[in-house]
C-alpha cells in the first residue's frame, strides 16, 4: 500500500494538540514518522482487529479493508480518501467508495485536514451509532454463482 | 473411486482485496484451496491452507513486477489449480495468465471499492479471465463484466 503521509501527519498534529489522548498510527511505508503519536509500520491482523475494538475512534483511509474491519468490530470509522493528485493512490476511486458508503451509520468522512481535526473532536465527544453489522460472508447470490463457476455449472 | 477435490488458487493483494476474498470462502468449501496474498501474517487467517505471499506492486512500482511474476508463477506451478479466483489488484492479472497456462479456469471479481468505474486491471481482466465480475450492477456490461452480487 502506498504512503499516506498527509493523513499520518494530520493525525500526529491532532495528537500534539491533545496530549491527554493516546494515539497509535499504523504508518505503512510512509516517510513521515510521527513525533507525538505512537506508531508502528504494520500490525499483524489479530493485533489490528484488537486495536480497533479497543479504540475510542478508528481513523483510516477510505479503503474497503478499513470499512469492513470497522463494521466487523462495531466501531465508528472516520475515513479520509486518498488523492491521486497527491500520489496517494493510482486513481481517485476512494472518493467513489466514499460516495457509496458514507451514508451508512457509523461511517464518517473528512476530505480536508481541518474537517478531519473537527470530526475527530466531535466523534470523541459523541461517537454516535456504530456501523450496522454485516453478515460474516458475501451475499448468498455471489457465493452461489462463484461456487457454480468453480464446479463448471455456470454456462451463460 | 471418488473424484479428487477441485483445486483452487485464491489470490488477492493486501487490505480490502484480501478482506473481500475471505468473505467468499463459502464458495470453495469442499475444495482444496491455496491462498496467495501480500502480507505473510495473513496466513493465520487461513489456517490449514497452503499459503504463498508476493510483493506489493502496482503501476507506480513496475520494477517489482518481475519479482511478483516469479513469485506468482511459482505459486501457480506448485498448486496446479483447476480454478484461479481473484479480487485483484493488478498483480493478480499475472495469476490469471499463469493459471490459464496451466489449464485453469479463471475468475476476476473487481473490488467493491470500484463503484464508479472498474479498476484498470479489472478492465484488462475482461479479456484475460474466463469470467469477469463487477460488484456494482450499474457497471455490468455485455458480455463482461457481469454482476453476480456483492461481498457486502
Amino acid at each position: 500500500m502506498f504512503a499516506f503521509d498527509r493523513l499520518v501527519r494530520a493525525v500526529d498534529d491532532w495528537a500534539a494538540a491533545h496530549p491527554a489522548v493516546p494515539v497509535l498510527i499504523q504508518i505503512g511505508s510512509g516517510d513521515y514518522e510521527p513525533t507525538t503519536a505512537a506508531f508502528v509500520r504494520m500490525m499483524p491482523p489479530a493485533v489490528y482487529q484488537q486495536r480497533i475494538r479497543d479504540a475510542r475512534l478508528f481513523v483510516a483511509h477510505a479503503g474497503m479493508g478499513s470499512i469492513i474491519a470497522a463494521i466487523e468490530a462495531g466501531k465508528p470509522l472516520l475515513m479520509m480518501p486518498r488523492r491521486f493528485d497527491q500520489g496517494e493512490h493510482t486513481t481517485d476511486h476512494q472518493f467513489a467508495t466514499l460516495a457509496k458508503f458514507a451514508h451508512r451509520d457509523g461511517l464518517h468522512t473528512a476530505t480536508t485536514i481541518a474537517e478531519l481535526h473537527g470530526r475527530i473532536d466531535a466523534l470523541l465527544a459523541d461517537a454516535g451509532a456504530p456501523p450496522a453489522p454485516i453478515a460474516p460472508f458475501a451475499s448468498d447470490e455471489l457465493i452461489g454463482r462463484v461456487k457454480a463457476f468453480i464446479h463448471g455449472n455456470d454456462r451463460g | 473411486m471418488a473424484a479428487r477435490q477441485i483445486r483452487i488458487l485464491a489470490v488477492a493483494s493486501g487490505g480490502g482485496h484480501w478482506v473481500q476474498l475471505l468473505r467468499l470462502r463459502p464458495a470453495w468449501v469442499g475444495c482444496e484451496v491455496a491462498y496467495a496474498t501480500v502480507h505473510p501474517d495473513s496466513a493465520v487467517e487461513v489456517p490449514g491452507a497452503r499459503f504463498f505471499s508476493f510483493r506489493d506492486a502496482s503501476r507506480k512500482n513496475k520494477a517489482a513486477f518481475a519479482v511478483v511474476a516469479l513469485q506468482l508463477f511459482r505459486a501457480v506451478a506448485a498448486v496446479r489449480p483447476d480454478v484461479v479466483v481473484t479480487t485483484g489488484s493488478a498483480p493478480a492479472l499475472l495469476a490469471v495468465v499463469f493459471g490459464r497456462l496451466f489449464g485453469a479456469r479463471t475468475l476476476w471479481i473487481d473490488s467493491i471499492a470500484n463503484s464508479e468505474v472498474m479498476s484498470s486491471s479489472g478492465l484488462r481482466a475482461r479479456r484475460l479471465a474466463h469470467q469477469c465480475l463487477t460488484q456494482w450492477p450499474d457497471l455490468a456490461a455485455d458480455p463482461v463484466p457481469r454482476y453476480w452480487g456483492a461481498v457486502l
